[in-house]
Protein backbone atom coordinates (compact mmCIF):
# COMPACT_ATOMS: atom_id res chain seq x y z
CA UNK A 1 0.00 0.00 0.00
CA UNK A 2 2.60 2.17 0.16
CA UNK A 3 3.46 2.85 -3.42
CA UNK A 4 2.49 5.98 -4.68
CA UNK A 5 1.48 7.28 -1.25
CA UNK A 6 2.73 10.61 -1.02
CA UNK A 7 2.07 11.77 -4.41
CA UNK A 8 -1.89 10.75 -4.60
CA UNK A 9 -1.63 12.69 -0.59
CA UNK A 10 0.48 15.84 -2.27
CA UNK A 11 -1.50 15.66 -5.46
CA UNK A 12 -5.19 15.01 -4.44
CA UNK A 13 -5.09 17.38 -1.16
CA UNK A 14 -3.50 20.71 -3.24
CA UNK A 15 -5.86 22.02 -5.03
CA UNK A 16 -9.05 21.42 -2.40
CA UNK A 17 -7.03 23.03 0.12
CA UNK A 18 -5.70 25.72 -1.56
CA UNK A 19 -8.64 26.94 -2.72
CA UNK A 20 -9.83 26.22 0.64
CA UNK A 21 -6.79 28.38 2.26
CA UNK A 22 -7.42 31.14 0.23
CA UNK A 23 -11.17 31.62 -0.29
CA UNK A 24 -12.46 30.34 3.24
CA UNK A 25 -9.65 30.05 5.85
CA UNK A 26 -8.12 33.54 5.23
CA UNK A 27 -10.88 35.75 5.13
CA UNK A 28 -11.93 34.06 8.35
CA UNK A 29 -9.29 35.21 9.98
CA UNK A 30 -8.92 38.23 8.30
CA UNK A 31 -12.73 39.36 9.55
CA UNK A 32 -11.43 39.23 13.15
CA UNK A 33 -8.79 41.72 12.66
CA UNK A 34 -10.40 43.75 10.34
CA UNK A 35 -13.19 43.45 13.37
CA UNK A 36 -10.70 46.16 15.52
CA UNK A 37 -9.92 48.36 12.60
CA UNK A 38 -11.98 51.59 11.42
CA UNK A 39 -11.14 50.22 8.00
CA UNK A 40 -13.18 51.91 5.00
CA UNK A 41 -11.54 49.83 2.18
CA UNK A 42 -9.80 52.58 0.25
CA UNK A 43 -6.32 52.38 1.67
CA UNK A 44 -4.63 49.35 1.90
CA UNK A 45 -2.83 49.98 5.30
CA UNK A 46 -6.25 49.00 8.63
CA UNK A 47 -6.05 51.75 10.91
CA UNK A 48 -5.94 50.07 14.17
CA UNK A 49 -9.65 51.19 16.51
CA UNK A 50 -9.12 48.20 19.50
CA UNK A 51 -12.35 47.39 20.32
CA UNK A 52 -14.03 50.56 19.25
CA UNK A 53 -16.59 49.01 16.96
CA UNK A 54 -17.51 46.27 19.69
CA UNK A 55 -18.12 49.85 21.35
CA UNK A 56 -19.91 51.60 18.98
CA UNK A 57 -22.19 48.44 18.22
CA UNK A 58 -23.15 48.58 22.07
CA UNK A 59 -24.53 52.09 21.67
CA UNK A 60 -26.58 51.46 17.93
CA UNK A 61 -30.12 51.35 18.17
CA UNK A 62 -30.17 50.46 14.63
CA UNK A 63 -27.92 47.47 15.20
CA UNK A 64 -30.15 46.88 18.47
CA UNK A 65 -33.36 47.24 16.66
CA UNK A 66 -31.86 44.78 13.68
CA UNK A 67 -31.11 42.74 16.61
CA UNK A 68 -34.50 42.45 18.50
CA UNK A 69 -36.01 41.67 14.87
CA UNK A 70 -33.99 38.02 14.72
CA UNK A 71 -34.69 38.00 18.30
CA UNK A 72 -38.34 37.70 17.46
CA UNK A 73 -37.86 35.26 14.52
CA UNK A 74 -35.34 33.13 16.48
CA UNK A 75 -38.24 32.98 19.34
CA UNK A 76 -41.69 32.83 17.01
CA UNK A 77 -40.17 30.84 13.61
CA UNK A 78 -38.50 27.71 15.04
CA UNK A 79 -41.32 26.94 17.84
CA UNK A 80 -44.55 27.30 15.16
CA UNK A 81 -43.07 25.27 12.40
CA UNK A 82 -41.78 22.64 14.75
CA UNK A 83 -44.99 22.26 16.62
CA UNK A 84 -46.69 22.51 12.97
CA UNK A 85 -44.00 19.69 11.43
CA UNK A 86 -44.92 17.91 14.27
CA UNK A 87 -48.43 17.98 13.77
CA UNK A 88 -48.28 17.23 10.57
CA UNK A 89 -46.35 14.47 10.74
CA UNK A 90 -48.08 12.77 13.55
CA UNK A 91 -51.38 12.82 11.33
CA UNK A 92 -49.84 11.58 8.57
CA UNK A 93 -48.11 8.68 10.45
CA UNK A 94 -49.80 7.59 13.56
CA UNK A 95 -53.00 6.29 11.56
CA UNK A 96 -56.38 7.29 12.81
CA UNK A 97 -56.80 4.97 16.06
CA UNK A 98 -53.94 5.80 19.01
CA UNK A 99 -52.66 2.44 19.13
CA UNK A 100 -51.42 1.60 15.19
CA UNK A 101 -48.36 3.22 13.35
CA UNK A 102 -49.93 3.88 9.63
CA UNK A 103 -49.96 5.84 7.37
CA UNK A 104 -53.25 8.00 6.10
CA UNK A 105 -54.57 7.88 2.40
CA UNK A 106 -52.65 10.47 0.52
CA UNK A 107 -49.58 10.30 2.57
CA UNK A 108 -47.02 10.77 -0.13
CA UNK A 109 -49.55 13.14 -1.72
CA UNK A 110 -49.49 15.26 1.38
CA UNK A 111 -45.89 15.22 1.45
CA UNK A 112 -44.94 16.23 -2.07
CA UNK A 113 -46.95 19.57 -1.80
CA UNK A 114 -45.37 20.45 1.58
CA UNK A 115 -42.55 19.82 0.51
CA UNK A 116 -42.69 21.95 -2.83
CA UNK A 117 -42.66 25.22 -1.18
CA UNK A 118 -39.33 24.57 0.67
CA UNK A 119 -38.05 23.34 -2.93
CA UNK A 120 -38.55 26.91 -4.47
CA UNK A 121 -35.49 29.16 -4.55
CA UNK A 122 -35.61 31.65 -2.18
CA UNK A 123 -35.59 34.63 -3.92
CA UNK A 124 -38.75 33.08 -5.90
CA UNK A 125 -40.62 32.63 -2.61
CA UNK A 126 -39.34 36.13 -2.24
CA UNK A 127 -41.37 37.42 -5.21
CA UNK A 128 -43.87 35.20 -4.94
CA UNK A 129 -45.32 36.20 -1.78
CA UNK A 130 -44.52 40.10 -2.96
CA UNK A 131 -47.20 38.77 -5.01
CA UNK A 132 -49.56 37.23 -2.76
CA UNK A 133 -49.13 39.60 -0.09
CA UNK A 134 -49.76 42.51 -3.08
CA UNK A 135 -53.04 44.75 -1.47
CA UNK A 136 -54.37 45.18 -4.69
CA UNK A 137 -53.84 41.85 -7.15
CA UNK A 138 -52.39 40.01 -3.83
CA UNK A 139 -54.68 36.70 -2.90
CA UNK A 140 -54.64 37.08 0.35
CA UNK A 141 -56.41 40.32 0.71
CA UNK A 142 -58.66 38.61 -2.34
CA UNK A 143 -59.51 35.97 0.09
CA UNK A 144 -60.17 37.37 2.82
CA UNK A 145 -62.84 39.61 0.63
CA UNK A 146 -64.21 36.88 -0.71
CA UNK A 147 -64.42 35.59 2.80
CA UNK A 148 -66.33 38.25 4.02
CA UNK A 149 -63.56 39.22 6.37
CA UNK A 150 -62.48 42.37 4.79
CA UNK A 151 -61.69 44.26 7.47
CA UNK A 152 -58.68 41.57 8.41
CA UNK A 153 -56.86 43.07 5.18
CA UNK A 154 -53.62 44.82 5.72
CA UNK A 155 -50.88 45.87 3.76
CA UNK A 156 -49.15 43.61 4.72
CA UNK A 157 -45.49 44.14 4.13
CA UNK A 158 -45.68 48.09 4.38
CA UNK A 159 -47.42 48.17 8.00
CA UNK A 160 -44.63 48.52 10.40
CA UNK A 161 -47.00 46.77 12.45
CA UNK A 162 -47.15 43.57 10.87
CA UNK A 163 -44.59 43.51 8.51
CA UNK A 164 -41.91 41.44 10.29
CA UNK A 165 -44.62 38.46 11.55
CA UNK A 166 -45.50 38.91 7.64
CA UNK A 167 -41.93 37.89 6.74
CA UNK A 168 -42.31 35.29 9.63
CA UNK A 169 -45.17 33.55 8.01
CA UNK A 170 -43.22 32.96 4.97
CA UNK A 171 -40.23 31.35 6.72
CA UNK A 172 -43.00 29.06 8.09
CA UNK A 173 -44.75 28.60 5.00
CA UNK A 174 -41.35 27.74 3.23
CA UNK A 175 -39.98 25.64 6.08
CA UNK A 176 -42.45 23.59 7.51
CA UNK A 177 -42.42 20.36 4.44
CA UNK A 178 -38.92 19.71 5.67
CA UNK A 179 -39.49 19.11 8.89
CA UNK A 180 -42.63 16.91 8.41
CA UNK A 181 -40.51 15.13 6.28
CA UNK A 182 -37.62 14.64 8.95
CA UNK A 183 -40.54 14.28 11.79
CA UNK A 184 -41.86 11.53 9.61
CA UNK A 185 -38.86 9.36 9.12
CA UNK A 186 -38.26 9.56 12.79
CA UNK A 187 -41.54 8.77 13.90
CA UNK A 188 -41.27 5.51 11.83
CA UNK A 189 -38.69 4.46 13.52
CA UNK A 190 -40.27 4.15 16.87
CA UNK A 191 -41.37 0.97 17.43
CA UNK A 192 -44.89 -0.23 16.54
CA UNK A 193 -45.22 -2.77 20.51
CA UNK A 194 -44.65 0.94 22.48
CA UNK A 195 -47.75 2.13 20.95
CA UNK A 196 -49.54 -1.11 21.20
CA UNK A 197 -48.94 -0.75 24.63
CA UNK A 198 -49.98 2.54 24.93
CA UNK A 199 -53.25 1.38 23.69
CA UNK A 200 -53.57 -1.54 25.99
CA UNK A 201 -52.74 0.67 28.40
CA UNK A 202 -56.12 2.96 27.40
CA UNK A 203 -53.90 5.62 26.21
CA UNK A 204 -55.53 8.38 23.67
CA UNK A 205 -54.16 10.07 21.15
CA UNK A 206 -52.89 13.14 23.00
CA UNK A 207 -51.16 11.06 25.83
CA UNK A 208 -49.41 8.36 23.12
CA UNK A 209 -48.27 12.05 21.53
CA UNK A 210 -46.68 13.57 24.78
CA UNK A 211 -45.34 10.44 26.73
CA UNK A 212 -43.83 8.71 23.88
CA UNK A 213 -43.45 10.08 20.58
CA UNK A 214 -42.27 12.66 21.58
CA UNK A 215 -40.00 12.06 24.47
CA UNK A 216 -38.22 9.62 21.57
CA UNK A 217 -38.13 12.47 19.29
CA UNK A 218 -35.93 14.77 21.28
CA UNK A 219 -32.77 14.69 18.96
CA UNK A 220 -34.32 15.03 16.13
CA UNK A 221 -36.25 18.29 17.11
CA UNK A 222 -32.92 19.89 18.68
CA UNK A 223 -31.47 19.01 15.29
CA UNK A 224 -34.29 20.85 13.39
CA UNK A 225 -34.09 23.65 15.64
CA UNK A 226 -30.32 24.27 15.50
CA UNK A 227 -31.37 24.54 11.83
CA UNK A 228 -34.26 26.68 11.87
CA UNK A 229 -32.61 29.15 14.40
CA UNK A 230 -29.46 29.29 12.03
CA UNK A 231 -31.72 30.34 9.49
CA UNK A 232 -33.66 32.94 11.64
CA UNK A 233 -30.42 34.75 12.40
CA UNK A 234 -29.55 34.74 9.17
CA UNK A 235 -32.48 35.07 6.83
CA UNK A 236 -30.59 37.55 5.04
CA UNK A 237 -31.71 37.03 1.01
CA UNK A 238 -35.84 36.71 1.92
CA UNK A 239 -35.73 40.04 3.37
CA UNK A 240 -33.14 42.00 1.27
CA UNK A 241 -35.08 40.76 -1.87
CA UNK A 242 -38.77 41.71 -0.25
CA UNK A 243 -37.52 44.47 1.99
CA UNK A 244 -34.16 45.86 0.46
CA UNK A 245 -34.48 48.73 2.93
CA UNK A 246 -35.34 47.24 5.94
CA UNK A 247 -38.89 47.77 5.65
CA UNK A 248 -41.35 50.23 6.58
CA UNK A 249 -39.78 52.03 9.65
CA UNK A 250 -36.73 49.88 8.90
CA UNK A 251 -38.96 47.44 11.29
CA UNK A 252 -38.16 44.68 9.25
CA UNK A 253 -33.79 45.22 8.92
CA UNK A 254 -32.05 41.81 10.32
CA UNK A 255 -28.71 41.87 11.48
CA UNK A 256 -27.42 40.50 8.41
CA UNK A 257 -28.90 43.33 6.20
CA UNK A 258 -27.17 45.38 8.41
CA UNK A 259 -23.82 44.38 7.88
CA UNK A 260 -24.23 43.68 4.78
CA UNK A 261 -25.59 47.32 4.33
CA UNK A 262 -22.51 48.48 6.88
CA UNK A 263 -20.10 47.32 4.35
CA UNK A 264 -21.49 47.93 0.40
CA UNK A 265 -23.67 51.13 1.38
CA UNK A 266 -21.77 52.45 3.57
CA UNK A 267 -18.09 51.49 3.52
CA UNK A 268 -17.47 50.64 6.88
CA UNK A 269 -15.47 47.61 6.28
CA UNK A 270 -14.05 47.19 10.00
CA UNK A 271 -18.09 48.00 11.61
CA UNK A 272 -19.15 45.45 9.19
CA UNK A 273 -16.84 42.91 10.18
CA UNK A 274 -17.27 43.27 13.86
CA UNK A 275 -21.12 43.09 13.42
CA UNK A 276 -20.16 39.92 11.58
CA UNK A 277 -18.13 38.39 14.37
CA UNK A 278 -20.99 39.08 16.92
CA UNK A 279 -23.49 37.18 14.43
CA UNK A 280 -20.74 34.25 14.15
CA UNK A 281 -20.81 34.20 18.11
CA UNK A 282 -24.61 34.16 18.43
CA UNK A 283 -24.54 31.50 16.11
CA UNK A 284 -22.24 29.11 17.98
CA UNK A 285 -24.21 30.46 21.23
CA UNK A 286 -27.15 28.72 19.64
CA UNK A 287 -25.85 25.86 19.16
CA UNK A 288 -23.79 25.23 22.37
CA UNK A 289 -27.27 26.38 24.13
CA UNK A 290 -29.57 23.78 22.55
CA UNK A 291 -27.29 20.82 22.68
CA UNK A 292 -25.75 21.69 25.87
CA UNK A 293 -28.38 22.65 28.59
CA UNK A 294 -30.58 20.38 27.56
CA UNK A 295 -28.04 17.21 27.52
CA UNK A 296 -30.12 14.51 29.15
CA UNK A 297 -29.65 10.39 29.36
CA UNK A 298 -30.22 9.48 25.05
CA UNK A 299 -33.42 7.19 25.50
CA UNK A 300 -32.42 3.86 23.26
CA UNK A 301 -34.51 1.74 22.02
CA UNK B 1 -70.31 1.16 17.41
CA UNK B 2 -69.43 4.30 18.81
CA UNK B 3 -65.87 3.50 18.34
CA UNK B 4 -66.00 3.20 14.86
CA UNK B 5 -67.98 6.91 14.37
CA UNK B 6 -65.36 8.42 16.73
CA UNK B 7 -62.32 6.71 14.87
CA UNK B 8 -63.73 7.79 11.42
CA UNK B 9 -64.79 11.43 12.94
CA UNK B 10 -61.15 11.63 13.61
CA UNK B 11 -59.96 10.18 10.20
CA UNK B 12 -61.64 12.84 8.53
CA UNK B 13 -60.59 15.84 10.78
CA UNK B 14 -56.61 14.58 10.31
CA UNK B 15 -57.57 14.60 6.38
CA UNK B 16 -59.08 17.75 7.10
CA UNK B 17 -56.21 19.38 8.56
CA UNK B 18 -53.14 18.13 6.23
CA UNK B 19 -55.44 19.11 3.41
CA UNK B 20 -55.94 22.70 4.18
CA UNK B 21 -51.90 23.11 4.98
CA UNK B 22 -51.06 21.02 1.44
CA UNK B 23 -53.40 23.82 -0.52
CA UNK B 24 -51.74 26.27 1.89
CA UNK B 25 -48.33 25.18 0.42
CA UNK B 26 -49.33 24.98 -3.15
CA UNK B 27 -51.84 27.21 -4.44
CA UNK B 28 -49.49 30.34 -4.55
CA UNK B 29 -47.79 28.08 -6.61
CA UNK B 30 -50.44 27.29 -8.98
CA UNK B 31 -51.43 30.61 -8.91
CA UNK B 32 -48.57 32.27 -9.99
CA UNK B 33 -48.22 29.15 -12.84
CA UNK B 34 -51.72 30.63 -14.09
CA UNK B 35 -50.99 34.02 -13.70
CA UNK B 36 -47.70 33.26 -15.97
CA UNK B 37 -50.65 32.99 -18.87
CA UNK B 38 -52.43 35.70 -18.02
CA UNK B 39 -52.40 39.33 -19.77
CA UNK B 40 -51.91 42.48 -17.41
CA UNK B 41 -55.17 43.28 -17.43
CA UNK B 42 -56.54 39.70 -16.53
CA UNK B 43 -53.97 39.37 -13.82
CA UNK B 44 -55.79 42.60 -11.97
CA UNK B 45 -59.21 42.11 -13.16
CA UNK B 46 -59.68 38.63 -12.14
CA UNK B 47 -57.14 37.12 -10.09
CA UNK B 48 -58.56 33.66 -9.06
CA UNK B 49 -59.56 33.40 -12.48
CA UNK B 50 -58.43 30.86 -15.72
CA UNK B 51 -56.74 33.25 -18.23
CA UNK B 52 -59.41 34.77 -20.55
CA UNK B 53 -56.93 33.78 -23.00
CA UNK B 54 -53.90 32.12 -22.87
CA UNK B 55 -50.38 34.21 -23.23
CA UNK B 56 -47.28 32.51 -24.33
CA UNK B 57 -45.86 35.79 -25.39
CA UNK B 58 -45.58 36.61 -21.78
CA UNK B 59 -42.72 33.86 -21.39
CA UNK B 60 -40.98 34.97 -25.11
CA UNK B 61 -40.97 38.28 -23.87
CA UNK B 62 -39.47 37.38 -19.77
CA UNK B 63 -36.70 35.55 -21.91
CA UNK B 64 -35.42 37.59 -24.48
CA UNK B 65 -37.09 41.36 -23.01
CA UNK B 66 -35.91 40.91 -19.44
CA UNK B 67 -33.47 38.82 -20.20
CA UNK B 68 -34.50 35.91 -17.76
CA UNK B 69 -32.74 33.53 -20.95
CA UNK B 70 -29.33 34.94 -20.37
CA UNK B 71 -29.16 34.58 -16.46
CA UNK B 72 -30.66 31.28 -16.87
CA UNK B 73 -27.37 30.66 -18.73
CA UNK B 74 -24.81 32.50 -16.55
CA UNK B 75 -26.78 30.19 -13.49
CA UNK B 76 -26.26 26.83 -15.50
CA UNK B 77 -22.81 27.45 -16.88
CA UNK B 78 -21.81 28.79 -12.90
CA UNK B 79 -23.39 26.28 -11.08
CA UNK B 80 -23.01 23.24 -13.38
CA UNK B 81 -18.76 24.28 -13.14
CA UNK B 82 -18.82 24.52 -9.34
CA UNK B 83 -21.08 21.69 -8.85
CA UNK B 84 -18.80 19.27 -11.02
CA UNK B 85 -15.60 20.92 -9.44
CA UNK B 86 -16.50 20.92 -6.00
CA UNK B 87 -17.50 17.03 -6.67
CA UNK B 88 -14.47 16.26 -7.78
CA UNK B 89 -12.21 18.11 -5.42
CA UNK B 90 -14.29 17.37 -2.20
CA UNK B 91 -13.84 13.54 -3.30
CA UNK B 92 -10.25 13.79 -4.01
CA UNK B 93 -9.40 15.56 -0.51
CA UNK B 94 -12.58 13.54 1.60
CA UNK B 95 -10.61 10.23 -0.22
CA UNK B 96 -7.07 10.99 0.92
CA UNK B 97 -8.11 12.11 4.16
CA UNK B 98 -10.75 9.01 4.93
CA UNK B 99 -8.03 6.24 3.56
CA UNK B 100 -4.25 7.74 4.58
CA UNK B 101 -3.21 8.52 7.96
CA UNK B 102 -0.18 10.82 7.47
CA UNK B 103 0.83 13.47 10.17
CA UNK B 104 -1.34 16.18 9.94
CA UNK B 105 -4.19 14.52 8.58
CA UNK B 106 -6.44 15.22 12.04
CA UNK B 107 -5.22 19.07 11.51
CA UNK B 108 -6.87 19.11 7.88
CA UNK B 109 -9.84 17.29 8.75
CA UNK B 110 -10.58 19.69 11.53
CA UNK B 111 -9.83 22.38 9.62
CA UNK B 112 -12.18 21.88 6.55
CA UNK B 113 -14.51 20.90 9.06
CA UNK B 114 -14.46 24.21 11.23
CA UNK B 115 -15.35 25.90 8.02
CA UNK B 116 -18.79 24.52 8.58
CA UNK B 117 -19.62 26.56 11.84
CA UNK B 118 -18.82 29.98 11.03
CA UNK B 119 -21.55 31.95 9.07
CA UNK B 120 -20.85 32.99 5.56
CA UNK B 121 -21.28 36.70 6.71
CA UNK B 122 -18.09 36.27 8.96
CA UNK B 123 -16.16 35.92 6.12
CA UNK B 124 -18.27 38.25 3.35
CA UNK B 125 -16.31 41.61 3.26
CA UNK B 126 -12.75 40.10 3.19
CA UNK B 127 -13.71 37.73 0.72
CA UNK B 128 -14.93 40.77 -1.15
CA UNK B 129 -11.38 41.97 -1.27
CA UNK B 130 -9.90 38.93 -1.64
CA UNK B 131 -11.66 38.00 -4.69
CA UNK B 132 -10.87 41.85 -6.23
CA UNK B 133 -7.00 41.43 -5.25
CA UNK B 134 -7.36 38.41 -7.72
CA UNK B 135 -9.18 40.02 -10.08
CA UNK B 136 -11.57 37.67 -9.84
CA UNK B 137 -14.53 40.15 -9.47
CA UNK B 138 -17.36 39.82 -11.85
CA UNK B 139 -16.06 37.11 -13.21
CA UNK B 140 -17.50 33.43 -13.36
CA UNK B 141 -14.25 31.80 -12.40
CA UNK B 142 -14.20 34.11 -9.58
CA UNK B 143 -17.98 32.85 -8.78
CA UNK B 144 -17.08 28.89 -9.70
CA UNK B 145 -14.46 29.51 -7.20
CA UNK B 146 -15.76 30.70 -4.32
CA UNK B 147 -19.04 28.74 -4.61
CA UNK B 148 -16.89 25.84 -4.85
CA UNK B 149 -14.12 26.63 -1.83
CA UNK B 150 -17.34 27.42 0.74
CA UNK B 151 -19.04 24.01 -0.61
CA UNK B 152 -16.03 22.11 0.11
CA UNK B 153 -16.21 21.94 4.11
CA UNK B 154 -19.69 19.95 3.96
CA UNK B 155 -18.66 17.92 1.02
CA UNK B 156 -15.25 16.52 2.62
CA UNK B 157 -16.73 16.14 5.83
CA UNK B 158 -19.66 14.03 4.42
CA UNK B 159 -17.84 11.83 2.13
CA UNK B 160 -15.05 11.22 4.18
CA UNK B 161 -17.24 9.79 6.32
CA UNK B 162 -18.98 8.26 3.37
CA UNK B 163 -15.22 6.71 1.96
CA UNK B 164 -14.57 4.86 5.62
CA UNK B 165 -17.43 2.72 5.93
CA UNK B 166 -16.14 1.53 1.72
CA UNK B 167 -14.45 -1.82 2.12
CA UNK B 168 -10.80 -1.56 1.89
CA UNK B 169 -9.78 -4.98 0.60
CA UNK B 170 -11.01 -4.12 -3.03
CA UNK B 171 -9.07 -0.82 -3.37
CA UNK B 172 -6.03 -3.14 -1.87
CA UNK B 173 -6.35 -6.02 -4.21
CA UNK B 174 -6.41 -3.19 -7.20
CA UNK B 175 -3.29 -1.85 -5.35
CA UNK B 176 -1.62 -5.39 -5.38
CA UNK B 177 -2.99 -5.77 -9.28
CA UNK B 178 -0.91 -2.81 -10.31
CA UNK B 179 -3.30 -0.42 -10.18
CA UNK B 180 -1.95 3.23 -9.39
CA UNK B 181 -3.50 5.04 -6.39
CA UNK B 182 -4.55 7.28 -9.01
CA UNK B 183 -6.64 4.66 -10.70
CA UNK B 184 -7.74 3.14 -7.78
CA UNK B 185 -9.71 6.27 -6.97
CA UNK B 186 -11.30 7.31 -10.33
CA UNK B 187 -11.80 3.48 -11.33
CA UNK B 188 -12.55 1.43 -7.90
CA UNK B 189 -13.54 4.24 -5.30
CA UNK B 190 -15.50 6.46 -6.77
CA UNK B 191 -17.69 4.39 -8.92
CA UNK B 192 -18.13 2.66 -4.89
CA UNK B 193 -19.12 6.29 -3.60
CA UNK B 194 -22.05 6.73 -6.05
CA UNK B 195 -25.01 6.84 -3.56
CA UNK B 196 -22.93 9.41 -1.26
CA UNK B 197 -22.27 11.28 -4.22
CA UNK B 198 -25.81 11.72 -5.23
CA UNK B 199 -26.76 12.11 -1.84
CA UNK B 200 -24.32 15.45 -1.16
CA UNK B 201 -24.33 16.55 -5.27
CA UNK B 202 -28.41 17.20 -5.06
CA UNK B 203 -27.70 19.34 -1.93
CA UNK B 204 -24.70 20.83 -3.28
CA UNK B 205 -26.94 21.67 -6.43
CA UNK B 206 -29.60 23.26 -4.85
CA UNK B 207 -28.15 25.62 -2.41
CA UNK B 208 -26.04 26.69 -5.22
CA UNK B 209 -29.01 27.47 -7.29
CA UNK B 210 -30.14 29.30 -4.92
CA UNK B 211 -27.28 31.25 -3.95
CA UNK B 212 -28.19 34.74 -3.39
CA UNK B 213 -25.70 36.54 -1.32
CA UNK B 214 -22.57 35.75 -2.71
CA UNK B 215 -23.15 36.86 -6.57
CA UNK B 216 -24.78 40.12 -4.93
CA UNK B 217 -21.41 41.09 -3.64
CA UNK B 218 -19.23 39.30 -6.08
CA UNK B 219 -20.68 39.38 -9.45
CA UNK B 220 -21.77 43.18 -9.84
CA UNK B 221 -22.37 43.03 -13.55
CA UNK B 222 -25.87 43.02 -14.83
CA UNK B 223 -24.56 40.79 -18.03
CA UNK B 224 -23.53 38.00 -15.95
CA UNK B 225 -26.33 38.17 -12.88
CA UNK B 226 -27.49 34.49 -12.15
CA UNK B 227 -30.88 34.14 -12.34
CA UNK B 228 -31.82 35.39 -7.98
CA UNK B 229 -29.96 38.16 -8.63
CA UNK B 230 -32.20 39.12 -11.96
CA UNK B 231 -35.08 38.13 -10.77
CA UNK B 232 -34.95 40.00 -7.98
CA UNK B 233 -34.26 42.83 -9.94
CA UNK B 234 -36.92 41.97 -12.33
CA UNK B 235 -39.39 41.76 -9.66
CA UNK B 236 -38.18 45.50 -8.85
CA UNK B 237 -38.23 46.85 -12.38
CA UNK B 238 -41.18 45.43 -13.51
CA UNK B 239 -42.73 46.97 -10.68
CA UNK B 240 -42.10 50.70 -12.95
CA UNK B 241 -42.87 49.10 -16.35
CA UNK B 242 -45.93 47.83 -14.97
CA UNK B 243 -45.39 44.19 -16.50
CA UNK B 244 -46.27 41.75 -14.18
CA UNK B 245 -47.32 38.97 -16.20
CA UNK B 246 -43.57 38.65 -17.85
CA UNK B 247 -41.88 38.57 -14.27
CA UNK B 248 -44.79 35.65 -13.30
CA UNK B 249 -43.30 33.96 -16.62
CA UNK B 250 -39.73 34.59 -15.27
CA UNK B 251 -40.95 33.11 -12.24
CA UNK B 252 -41.36 29.91 -13.43
CA UNK B 253 -38.85 29.51 -15.93
CA UNK B 254 -36.25 30.28 -13.10
CA UNK B 255 -38.69 27.74 -11.08
CA UNK B 256 -39.14 25.04 -13.42
CA UNK B 257 -35.24 23.06 -13.41
CA UNK B 258 -35.67 22.86 -9.23
CA UNK B 259 -38.69 21.48 -8.87
CA UNK B 260 -37.76 19.24 -12.34
CA UNK B 261 -35.22 17.82 -10.16
CA UNK B 262 -37.67 17.41 -7.18
CA UNK B 263 -40.19 15.71 -9.45
CA UNK B 264 -37.85 13.29 -10.77
CA UNK B 265 -35.71 12.60 -7.88
CA UNK B 266 -37.98 13.25 -4.55
CA UNK B 267 -36.48 10.81 -2.27
CA UNK B 268 -33.38 11.37 -3.35
CA UNK B 269 -33.66 14.98 -2.82
CA UNK B 270 -35.23 14.41 0.75
CA UNK B 271 -32.34 12.45 1.58
CA UNK B 272 -30.12 15.15 0.08
CA UNK B 273 -31.34 17.89 1.64
CA UNK B 274 -31.61 15.99 4.97
CA UNK B 275 -27.81 15.17 4.94
CA UNK B 276 -27.50 18.77 5.60
CA UNK B 277 -28.86 18.73 8.37
CA UNK B 278 -25.32 16.97 9.78
CA UNK B 279 -23.62 20.14 9.48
Amino acid sequence: MRHGRLRIITLFLAAPLTLYGVLVASPLIQAFYISLTSWTGYTSAKPFAGLANYRRLLHDPAFWQALEHNALLLVAVPAITIVLGLLFASLLNVGARAGSVEGVRFSSLYQKSFFLPHILPVVITAVLWQFLYNPELGLINSLLDAAGLGSLKQTWLGDPQVALWSMAAILVWAGVGFYVILFSAAMQSIPKDLYEAADLDGANRLRTMLSITLPLLRETVQVAYVYLGIGALDAFTLFQVLQPDGGPNNSTNVVAQYLYQSAFDNGQFGYASAIGVVLCLLTLVLTAVTFGVSRRERIEF
Amino acid sequence: MIEKIRSALARVAAHGVLAVWALAATIPMLWALISAFKSNSDLFAAPWKLPSSWHFDNFVRAWSKADIGGYLMNTLIVVLSALALTMLLGAMAAYVLARFPFPGNRVIYYGFVAGMAFPLFLALVPLFFVVKNLGLLGTFPGLILVYTAYSLPFTVFFLTGFFRTLPAAVAEAAVLDGCSQEGVFFRVMLPMAKPGLISVGIFNFLSMWNQYLLPLVLNPDQHSYVLSQGLAALAVQQGYQSDWSALFAGMVIAALPVVAVYLALQKKVQTGLSVGLLK
